[in-house]
């Protein structure tokens, strides 16, 4: 039996920007149902490496394989979550034609095909929008606007979910509510997220890839002040928010 | 009652071309101004319509000072918009910044080539009719050419509708679903050059951007979804010129102002509303 195809396999990878370098030698590998998520300062590298796994970026040195193709290819295979905060708050189109936007790629002129607009609302269901589809994207909460472009994701029918800091502009249950659904289709997809909120991170992710110029792996387990001083660069003063609390008190894998 | 006589006089066909092209043409405008004022961008359909205005008199100084029949004024107008349209889309794809200052400078030249052309033409050119539009001039072999750009603009927007659909609302993940997206960014900036020389014949250069965005502003503050405000901004586009050329005839006033005049009132009237209705309920209904 030959080893599965790691999902994204990062080899040697350099990237700058106007000659600035943004990303320095790069390594990692992610396997399939692998949950990563991807923490770091502003300005750390975290977009830039999502931006090269999707092939918007070309590195300046290295390779980056995706599902085994380059990731310009491998790109129909993505589904790609950016943040909801970057769309016009006044663009007048529908839940249901976002979520079609997933089968752009099987369209070639005129309208969607009934399997299309089938796989659409089977998405919307699965993210508990089902009664949504009419309403308008602007006039909905952030966080059916997040699970409305995760929709739109899983209409594409990737194998690779990446997700562009889903936690940002939402509020606690709504941060509650998508870490259910993240954890139910990590059974079936690879989960890739990025995040500047480390408490999010430890409470689902089986690793965590720390992004300031370098790349380094750590599984959940090791996720200390230490480690955050280091990936930070520096002292910092850590407040604790735990969103929920254990009976014992805050909960034991919280910093220390 | 007068203007509804008047339509039926055959002493005046005039009037009949005039509101027949009004109502063929607010299709394409519908359409297209719902894209330009969703897509935010009204300044560049400003600025083709003001360089329009070098192709007429392009064309002009063609017929008139060097005897090239088939370059007219209308051929002139609808190439510059064409030109100007790649010009600006080129820019903002390739060159990211600066994007402004290429449109505002295309917008002037457009004006200033098109002033020396009239300038230099032989006989009198009277550049007020191109300017501020008169509708009352389209004669019947316009009606047929109006229809043909007509049926372009409309027929290529609802084929391609989910495409420029999702360029306009998320380039980025256009691109990623594997969509040329430069390629149809460019299509929608030729369709709305297209619909600008439409515009052109009917209010005039000044006045494109607003018979462009009106309706479908108007439009906008009911529609549920892109579609819903394609048909709306359709209708409203219908009822401000035909209104407008009714009240332009019955008060003998220069119709393409009129038109103008009529669907800013509307626009406001809604505006208005809107904010009553609100504060009343405390809810607020559609958007733009």
């Amino acid at each position: 039996m030959t080893a599965p195809v790691p999902v994204v396999t990062i080899r040697g990878l350099d990237f700058a920007y106007n000659g600035s370098p943004i990303l320095r030698n790069v390594n990692l590998e992610i396997a399939a149902r692998d949950s990563l998520c991807i923490v770091g300062p502003n300005g750390g590298g975290k977009t830039t490496l999502l931006k090269l796994i999707l092939g918007l970026l070309q590195p300046t040195r290295g390779e980056i394989r995706v599902l085994g193709e380059r990731p310009e290819k491998a790109s129909l295979r993505v589904g790609y979550v950016p943040q909801y905060a970057h769309y016009d708050p006044l663009f007048p189109v529908t839940v249901l034609d976002v979520v079609l936007m997933g089968r752009l790629d099987r369209l070639a002129i005129g309208p969607y095909t009934r399997q299309d607009r089938e796989a659409a609302r089977a998405a919307l269901a699965e993210m508990g929008l089902a009664d949504l589809e009419r309403r308008l994207f602007a006039e909905i909460s952030g966080g059916q606007r997040q699970r409305t472009l995760i929709a739109r994701a899983l209409a594409a029918s990737g194998e690779l979910l990446l997700l562009d800091e889903p936690t940002a502009n939402i509020d606690a249950a709504a941060e509650e509510h998508l870490f259910e659904v993240l954890k139910k289709l990590n059974q079936r997809l690879t989960v890739m997220l990025v995040t500047h909120d480390v408490g999010f991170a430890s409470k689902f992710f089986k690793s965590i890839a720390c992004v300031n110029r370098e790349v380094v792996i750590h599984p959940t387990s090791e996720l200390t002040g230490e480690l955050i001083r280091n990936m930070y660069g520096g002292d910092i003063r850590m407040i604790r928010h735990d969103h929920r609390c254990a009976e014992g008190g805050h909960c034991s894998h919280g910093l220390p | 009652m007068d203007f509804l006589n008047a339509l039926a006089d055959p002493a005046i066909p005039f009037l009949r071309y005039a509101l027949l092209t009004g109502i063929v043409a607010s299709l394409a405008f519908g359409i297209i101004g719902t894209y330009v004022v969703a897509r935010r961008i009204t300044y560049i359909a400003g600025a083709i319509s003001h360089c329009v205005l070098a192709g007429i008199g392009a064309g002009l100084y063609c017929q008139k000072a060097l005897g090239i029949d088939w370059f007219g004024p209308l051929t002139g107008a609808i190439v510059t918009a064409l030109i100007a349209a790649l010009i600006i889309g080129l820019v903002s794809l390739h060159a990211n910044q600066r994007e402004d200052t290429v449109i505002g400078a295309l917008w002037s030249i457009g004006m200033a080539t098109g002033l020396l052309f009239i300038a230099k033409t032989p006989g009198y050119v009277e550049p007020m009719s191109y300017l501020f539009g008169n509708i009352l001039l389209i004669s019947q072999a316009d009606l047929w050419l109006v229809l043909a750009l007509d049926t372009v603009v409309a027929g290529t927007a609802l084929l391609f509708y989910h495409q420029l659909l999702a360029v306009c609302f998320d380039e980025e993940y256009a691109r990623l679903r594997g969509i040329r997206t430069d390629l149809f960014y460019l299509l929608l900036l030729c369709l709305t050059a297209l619909t600008v020389v439409l515009l052109v014949r009917v209010v005039g250069i000044v006045m494109v951007i607003a018979l462009l965005t009106l309706p479908a502003a108007v439009a906008g503050s009911f529609a549920r979804g892109l579609w819903q405000m394609m048909v709306l901004a359709t209708l409203c586009s219908m009822l401000f010129i035909s209104s407008g050329l009714a009240v332009s005839y019955s008060y003998d006033l220069p119709s393409g102002p009129t038109i103008i005049v009529v669907a800013g009132l509307a626009y406001l009237l809604v505006l208005a509303g809107k904010r009553l209705l609100h504060r009343r309920t405390g809810q607020p209904k559609g958007i733009a």
